[in-house]
């Protein structure tokens, strides 16, 4: 074979058109862009979330327990290489002698240099070490607003009064005690003994934090020890427990991310596809040149292939280079807009699998036209209309290259959604769309055909002709339109509806305020006291505490002791708060069994709901008897369904859930749920509730909305930014089918001009062929996205389905518009130029 | 007329050839019984009305399409017994084309489309024999000029240094002038027959013009996908 020939005719071949070889290469380009923009804003929103639950958590280790590290594990703690730093927390009243105002709040005494990663924001920012060298006092902002106090003023926890250093801004640390949500003062652990407060008996929760070197993984000292701890109450976690947590609020930006990265592959695959197609179409006359010259059949198509390769290399590289680009300048360029900062690493790994994506993208999709390259038959040297008899037997090679891409489609899906039945869904999925739109096209031309309308005018039975006419681009103008179009469509709905459930878990708009404890008999008149400060009652609750006793005809010491299940001390431990309703509350969603809400006898069957975490960390499932203690009563009860509680709500969450007609008469306290519109009406409302009723807590859930609202805020950004990308790639990639469709029709409408039809009439038959395939393509693709992102939205992201029209309008004007004018613009270089000189520039 | 014997002689042997179009059910019948040899040296023309089959003899004749019926032998070898690279390689190194629509590849220069031949049978000096060529046929300083900065003529004229380069031992030509007006025509017509002489080429022309048939040495008459005649000037 002579490779330096073929490769030196490639060349010649693409030199005089790399205006035409750029719209080519312009869908990988594009949607190798789009990818490794995808992935490398995926990976630095992992790293974000990262660099979060680190700062969260505070260590890469945390052990917590209701006593002091004892004798057994202190060997295990002590072997522990790197930074080390204690705390104990307990809740006391603190009292400030400026205005004799007194709060339950909680203390925390802490020793060494925890937070380890994050830190402690104060005011003023010197505080958070200060406090520890002046033996004084970190208090909570909403504290000193409540009682008017500035740093230097006094406050007294028990025995001792501390000076305050400083305003305590933010929160480290999920909180231990289960009774909720007290301000927070530390002081430093060496001051804690001077207070009296640790006494014998009170309640003390004991955290020891350890940073670790980089080399040492938390997690699997974290698997040796985990049971030995246990087994002394104490728990241990690690930056990854916390990652967990956040990681579920990301689960439906990545399914989205994920989605667009997907959307951008896909294009890329239909731009390439359509437009070598197209390529292939242009350079038949050429092929059959060199065919009858004696060029054989496989060089004619390594030409061309080596073309096409070397555009995919380029275009791949370029795209790669794009993308970065675009993940690393557009959030600078944009830094003063956002309201957070997004990390913009290079992305090696994202790199990497967007140039052998695109490189496998161009070949694969590349292979299926230019294989048909080997199969011109140089007779159309003397027959230009010549149809190959290619009767049914199909290339093996192109049926290999249609496996091969099914194959790597369903590896990729596979790698996005880490499951081969989801992978395999959307591939039938993806394939169904295809065939439908196939099939479309074929009905179109045989309906066209067969009910013409033979007394319509000339221009517009030109227009309908030109759907079936020998050389046609119905086929496969309708397949990449309408797939392009079905795919842009679900985007744009999926998009849609994901920032409408973000926009609804707006932290804005949820409460911010829980009093706890209140008596029953206070309730209408805290309720009226709410409302006289114009604050809305927006929940209040019943709780009743109790403790799980056993469950299956256990004890829970014995399941506790059984090594060959695996119970959660945590759950099978705490104290359970419950309540009793008749219905289920927006939050909660019904998973598994029959929600039961009122028991109408004493003495029925008592049906209860579990939250299905806790109740898979129980070991129990539906119909399963559960015996709870309730302040000293045993009630035994059967678990009748499971429930899911959704993230992102302040509201009061239950993993335990009665139904009316069982616990009214036990001894209970309420919960109110408010939204104050500011902070000074918080502390005004504040004051009041706690100067009447003294043993009501009242928690201040600001600073963890705030977090969240940020959290909110960076999601609905990525979907928007990622979103319009993947958009504008699919706009591109349609502009250049449809540009590249254009040489198909520009030589019938010479001979047309040259025939003496006016300007209007070859405008109008364009137009009429034109706007048919806009308008079909634009139908059958929208009606195939409603019913994919239905199927995504319902089962890949799990939640409601709203069918919005707006932008179901849009999409189909838009596709119409664009295929319409693009297809007028094709027309232009025809009707503005002499027939000649349009005839003689070989297009 | 049935002769198994293959004579060397013989460049190309048509043998009860007949070719039929399938379309819309109704069989069409544009060959019928075709039989000829043409020996190395002779030029013959094969003249007749549009349609009655010249065009699709000439497909035949030089292995670009498949008989029906019948046998076509080129240097001794039956095309219907090649498979269709191995017929591109016959006629890489045996044939010469030029048709009546030029067939340049556009994206090509002039010299790149006249060393295709050459570069496919892997030749030295490709470059040099085919700026020989454009100079004989005089357009070597359009070498690198493309086909549509080219008129008719001087694209045709392109055309025949491409037939030449791969110096055939037979050409076809399918209405060489057929696109040409009469003056461009006869110049085209002229290099044709000079370069022929000078190469010992056999050459197969496809034409209605009967003043240029009258140029060869053997005039073949179609008429409705029969040969009516076949004589020598
Ligand atoms: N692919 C085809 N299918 C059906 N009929 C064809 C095809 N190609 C040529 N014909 C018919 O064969 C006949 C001979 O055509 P052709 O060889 O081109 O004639 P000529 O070159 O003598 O003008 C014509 O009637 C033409 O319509
Ligand atoms: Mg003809």
């Amino acid at each position: 074979m002579n490779w330096s020939f073929l490769f030196r005719t490639a060349l010649a071949d693409a030199r005089t058109q790399w205006g035409k070889l750029f719209l080519f290469i312009s869908s990988i380009v594009l949607g190798i862009a789009a990818l490794v923009a995808i992935n490398s804003f995926n990976e630095n929103i992992v790293n974000d979330i990262d660099k979060q639950s680190a700062s969260i958590i505070g260590a890469d280790i945390v052990v917590t327990g209701n006593k002091a590290i004892p004798e057994e594990l202190a060997e295990a703690i002590q072997a522990l290489p790197g930074e080390k730093s204690r705390e104990q927390e307990l809740l006391s009243m603190a009292f400030v002698p400026k205005n004799e105002g007194s709060q339950f709040v909680r203390v925390k005494a802490i020793e060494g240099n925890f937070p380890f990663y994050g830190k402690l924001i104060t005011e003023p920012a010197s505080a958070a070490v200060d406090f520890k060298n002046n033996g004084t006092a970190l208090v909570d902002k909403s504290f000193m607003k409540q009682f008017g106090l500035v740093p230097g003023d006094e406050v007294k926890l028990g025995d001792q009064v501390f000076i305050i250093e400083g305003k305590l801004m933010n929160n480290m640390g999920a909180s231990n005690l289960g009774a909720g949500f007290a301000p927070t003062i530390y002081i430093p652990f060496a001051n804690l003994a001077s207070t009296n407060l640790a006494q014998p008996g009170s309640i003390i929760d004991y955290s020891y934090f350890h940073k670790v070197p980089a080399d040492f993984d938390a997690n699997i000292w974290k698997s040796e020890n985990r049971r030995t701890f246990s087994n002394e109450s104490m728990r241990i976690r690690t930056i990854d427990d916390q990652r967990e947590n956040l990681n579920e609020a990301f689960n439906s930006l990545n399914s989205f991310l994920n989605l667009v990265a997907l959307v951008s592959l896909l294009l890329g695959c239909i731009g390439v596809a359509s437009s070598v197609f197209i390529y292939v179409k242009n350079k038949i006359s050429s092929i059959a040149i060199f065919r009858c010259l004696g060029m054989k059949s496989n060089d004619a198509f390594i030409i061309y292939f080596l073309q096409i390769l070397v555009l995919g290399i380029l275009g791949s590289l370029l795209g790669a280079f794009i993308g970065s680009a675009i993940q690393i300048l557009l959030p600078k360029v944009f830094s003063d807009f956002l309201p957070f900062t997004v990390a913009t690493e290079i992305s090696w790994s994202a790199i990497g699998q967007g140039l052998s994506l695109g490189l496998l993208v161009t070949i694969l999709f590349a292979l299926i036209p230019l294989l048909e390259i080997r199969k011109i038959s140089p007779l159309r040297t003397l027959r230009t209309n010549f149809q190959e008899e290619g009767t049914g037997r199909r290339d093996p090679l192109v049926w290999l290259c249609y496996a091969a891409i099914i194959l790597c489609l369903t590896v990729f899906l596979f790698t996005l959604t880490g499951s081969i039945i989801n992978a395999l869904i959307f591939m039938g999925g993806i394939l169904i769309a295809f065939f439908i739109l196939y099939m479309v096209s074929k009905m179109i031309i045989w309906a066209v055909r067969k009910f013409f309308p033979r007394n319509w005018s000339f221009v517009l039975r030109q227009g309908l002709a030109n759907l079936y006419r020998p050389n046609n681009q119905t086929q496969i103008l309708l397949v990449s339109l309408g797939l392009g179009t079905s795919i842009l469509s679900t985007l744009f709905i999926v998009q849609g509806l994901i920032l409408e459930n973000v926009n609804a878990m707006d932290a804005g708009a949820q409460p911010n305020m829980i009093l706890f404890g209140i008596e029953s008999n206070q309730m209408e008149d805290l309720k009226k006291t709410t409302r006289d400060f114009d604050l809305p009652v927006v929940e209040e609750v019943p709780i009743v505490t109790m403790r799980i006793e056993g469950w299956k005809g256990r004890t829970k010491k014995e399941w506790l002791q059984d090594t060959t299940v695996r119970v959660r001390r945590w759950a099978a431990n705490r104290e359970t708060r419950v309540t009793f309703r008749d219905t289920l509350d927006a939050s909660e969603k019904l998973i598994a069994g029959n929600f039961v809400g009122r028991i109408e006898n004493p003495g029925d069957s008592i049906f209860i709901s579990l939250d299905e975490g806790y109740a898979e960390s129980l070991n129990v499932g539906l119909g399963d008897e559960v015996v709870f203690n309730v302040q000293g009563m045993l009630m035994k009860t059967y678990v009748s369904s499971l429930r899911e509680i959704e993230f992102v709500s302040m509201r009061t969450r239950f993993f335990v859930l009665f139904p009316r007609g069982v616990l009214e008469d036990a001894p209970q306290f309420q919960v109110l749920v408010t939204k104050a519109p500011n902070e000074d009406v918080m502390a005004a409302y504040r004051t009041s509730v706690v100067k009447a009723f003294p043993n009501v807590s009242v928690v201040d859930l600001s600073s963890i909305l705030t977090t969240l609202n940020d959290i909110l805020k960076k999601i609905s950004y990525a979907v928007q930014f990622m979103a319009g990308f993947s958009i504008l790639t699919g706009l591109i990639v349609l502009l250049s089918s449809l540009i590249l469709s254009k040489f198909q029709r520009v030589r019938e409408s010479v001979l047309l001009r040259t025939l003496g039809a006016s300007r209007a009439q070859i405008l109008k038959i364009n137009a009429t062929e034109y706007l048919l395939i806009g308008v079909l393509a634009a139908t059958t693709g929208i009606l195939i996205s409603l019913v994919a992102s239905w199927l995504l939205v319902r089962f890949q992201l799990d939640f409601d389905y709203k069918i919005r029209f707006l932008p179901i309008i849009l999409v189909f004007c838009f596709v119409v518009f664009i295929t319409l004018f693009i297809g007028l613009w094709t027309t232009r270089d025809v009707v503005n130029k002499s027939p000649l000189e349009t005839l003689r520039k070989d297009v | 007329m049935i002769d198994n014997a293959i004579d060397k002689q013989d460049v190309l042997k048509i043998e009860s050839l007949s070719k039929t179009y399938k379309s819309n059910a109704k069989d069409l019948t544009v060959l019928k019984d075709v039989n000829f040899n043409i020996q190395a040296g002779e030029t013959v023309s094969i003249v007749g009305p549009s349609g009655s089959g010249k065009t699709t003899l000439l497909g035949l004749c030089a292995g670009l399409d498949k008989p029906t019926n019948g046998s076509v032998a080129l240097f001794g070898k039956n095309i219907s017994e090649l498979d269709e690279d191995q017929r591109a390689l016959l006629r890489n190194e045996n044939v010469g084309f030029i048709f009546q629509n030029f067939q340049l590849i556009p994206t090509l220069t002039a010299l790149e489309n006249v060393t295709i031949p050459l570069e496919l049978q892997g030749a030295k000096k490709v470059k040099e024999k085919a700026l020989e060529l454009l100079d004989r046929v005089g357009l070597k300083d359009r070498a690198n000029h493309y086909p549509n900065q080219l008129s008719g003529g001087e694209q045709q004229r392109v055309s025949l240094a491409r037939a030449f380069s791969n110096e055939p031992k037979l050409l076809f030509a399918d209405e060489p002038t057929g696109n040409l007006d009469g003056e461009t025509g006869d110049k085209i017509e002229n290099l044709l027959f000079d370069l022929n002489k000078e190469k010992g080429t056999t050459l197969i022309i496809v034409t209605h013009d009967l003043e240029l048939a009258s140029r060869t040495s053997r005039v073949i008459r179609l008429k409705s996908g029969l040969v009516v005649s076949d004589k020598s000037n």
